[in-house]
């Protein structure tokens, strides 16, 4: 007889509509507020990175070098510009994510290996070797100056700048719930759930005949994809990469986003990103030289009161409304 | 009949503590055996050994005619051996329905990225372990807060859901009441006799081992020093003075 237990689909279709709310909030809000465009679609690349830390996160891995595939993914923006003269906006995100994707394969193969604080340590390693190169190899990556990205054409289109930027703005929200319900399905899939797992019993699932290994690499090639995504839209919308990116409070601040949204939905992630965006930009207007206690007294309260983070904030309500 | 398991010069030493010193047995298709012995005899380590948790150093384990020695443990659990613990390993951040659906998972392919885990087939399939298992009644709870026997029972029906050929299960009873432990292994054995499982079980509870195992081995300081059923076994005073004590 077939079992007719509690379906998943009410919690998915929710997703749906957290991530559809966030989205008409990220487009309408610079109608009324255009300086809000660019803030957004730099928090949606933030977003991006944050959610391939708050993957990890899930299955107990902290990494506090993920501005490293920020990096890549921004940098190989430049270079398949300057390089190969590749100019098409969605071309470049996909390059520019594809190659991101591919140094996650090979550097998961090794980060695969270790856990804890190994696992935190080397991925920091890595990002700060990868910072000094961009800051010394001047010749290749205008060391300390960055490197210029010019604005790329749209479906063959010569834009403007403030119409590439509205256009970036929408593309990028796009991506975003795309990315995010293709997130959620594969962390509600065997292999996403497997993660999880890894975080209460690595040895357990061993026994069950999984490579606890294969699954981190898997996890870790996806969150270093997004990673690269969220650096190719930075690079875009900036206009110029930095070695900064790949800089160690640069992946601190991709931890604290994911912790700040929290880790137990995608949209978390998301949340989490324009919150810090905000709060970044309205303390650094009003408090330029505090901004940073202020984003770090915003961190404290969620701690202390929101465990799950912001997202889980939203559940707690969802769940009281149900309760009544 | 062919062994199932066949286990031959078996050998491991921890410093001077030899806790395998060249043990040999053959486990055959449908058998339930009960492993015996003093706390220190090597029993577990035999589990490991089987289940590739650690390495013999000589010797060699086959099962199904194909040698499993010093395989790594998803390789034999793939080959069809599935283990339950002492200490029940569960994934404390599921319920119990998921922790069997991601059991039922495994033996279908974990590398699957966009078709969800609670799907209606890996569903039922969880669902009629539990049910076997009389946990159908707490599928949906979290396993954090069980109590120590329904956690037991819940760590070999992860094991079940593999469908093994063979499942070992390391003190099924141990931090179960008495008042309880009968009603454990009635479930448990109900289970493995109506699936078909062979089952070696380690256990320290005379009482549980004449009432359900078909044969037993006992071991001492990493040697299988008799075997046989357990009328026979329990009533040597060599295996008792060992084993028990009771000189």
């Amino acid at each position: 007889m077939a079992y007719s237990g509690p379906s998943v689909c009410g919690a998915f279709d929710m997703v749906v509509w957290q991530l559809l709310a966030l989205a008409v909030a990220a487009m309408a809000l610079p109608v009324a507020v255009p300086w809000l465009g660019f803030v957004f679609t730099v928090a949606i690349g933030k977003g991006l990175a944050a959610l391939g830390v708050a993957m990890l996160l899930r299955g107990g891995l902290i990494s506090i070098g993920h501005a490293l595939y920020v990096a890549i993914g921004a940098y190989a923006t430049a270079f398949l510009m300057l390089s190969i003269g590749m100019n098409e906006l969605f071309l470049l995100l996909i390059c520019a994510t594809a190659i991101t994707m591919a140094a996650g394969l090979v550097i998961g193969a090794f980060m695969a290996r270790y856990r804890a604080i190994f696992f935190a340590m080397l991925n920091l390693a890595i990002s700060m070797v990868f910072f000094t190169l961009l800051s010394k190899l001047y010749h290749l990556t205008g060391g300390s100056d960055g490197m210029r990205v010019a604005t790329p054409t749209v479906l063959g289109l010569t834009l403007d700048r403030a119409e590439f930027d509205l256009v970036l703005q929408f593309s990028a929200v796009a991506l975003m719930v795309a990315v995010a319900l293709l997130i959620d399905r594969y962390l509600k899939s065997p292999l996403g759930e497997a993660l999880t797992a890894i975080h209460a019993n690595e040895v357990r699932l061993e026994y069950l005949g999984v490579s606890a290994r294969g699954v981190i690499l898997a996890a870790y090639t996806i969150s270093a994809a997004l990673a690269g995504l969220g650096g190719a839209i930075t690079a875009v919308a900036i206009g110029h990469v930095v070695p900064e990116l790949s800089y160690w409070t640069f992946s601190g601040q991709l931890v604290l986003i994911a912790v700040l949204g929290g880790i137990t939905g995608v949209p978390g992630a998301f949340i989490g990103a324009f919150f810090f965006e905000l709060v970044r930009t309205f303390a650094a207007d009003f408090a330029p030289d505090a901004w940073n206690a202020i984003v770090g007294a915003a961190l404290l309260i969620v701690i202390f009161f929101l465990p799950q983070g912001l997202y889980g904030l939203l559940q707690r309500v969802k769940t009281r409304k149900a309760r009544l | 009949m062919n062994p199932l398991l066949s286990v031959r010069d078996l050998h491991i030493s921890f410093g001077g503590v030899k806790a395998a010193d060249g043990v040999d047995l053959d486990i055959y298709p449908h058998e339930l055996i009960a492993v015996i012995g003093p706390n220190g005899s090597g029993k577990t380590t035999f589990l490991n050994l089987c289940t590739g948790y650690i390495r013999a150093t000589r010797g060699s384990v086959i099962f199904e005619g194909r040698s499993i020695t010093n395989e790594v443990p998803r390789t034999i659990t793939r080959r069809g051996i599935a283990r339950a613990f002492q200490i029940p390993q569960l994934f404390t951040g599921h319920s119990l329905i998921e922790n069997v659906m991601l059991s039922v998972a495994a033996q279908h392919g974990i590398w699957q990225a966009f078709r969800p885990l609670s799907r209606e087939a890996y569903r039922n399939k969880a669902r009629e372990v539990l049910d076997l298992m009389s946990l159908g009644d707490i599928a949906h709870g979290p396993t954090v807060n069980l109590p120590e026997g329904l956690r037991k029972l819940a760590d070999i029906a992860i094991a079940l859901a593999l469908k093994p050929r063979l499942l070992l299960l390391d003190e099924p009873t141990s931090g179960v009441s008495t008042a309880e432990k009968f009603a454990l292994m009635d479930t448990i054995v109900g289970v493995l006799r109506a699936e078909k499982v062979t089952a070696l079980f380690v256990e320290h509870d005379m009482d549980v081992v004449e009432r359900y195992a078909d044969r037993v081995l006992v071991w001492d300081a990493g040697k299988v020093i008799a075997g046989g059923p357990p009328q026979e076994i329990l009533r040597s005073s060599h295996v008792l003075e060992r084993v028990i004590g009771i000189g």
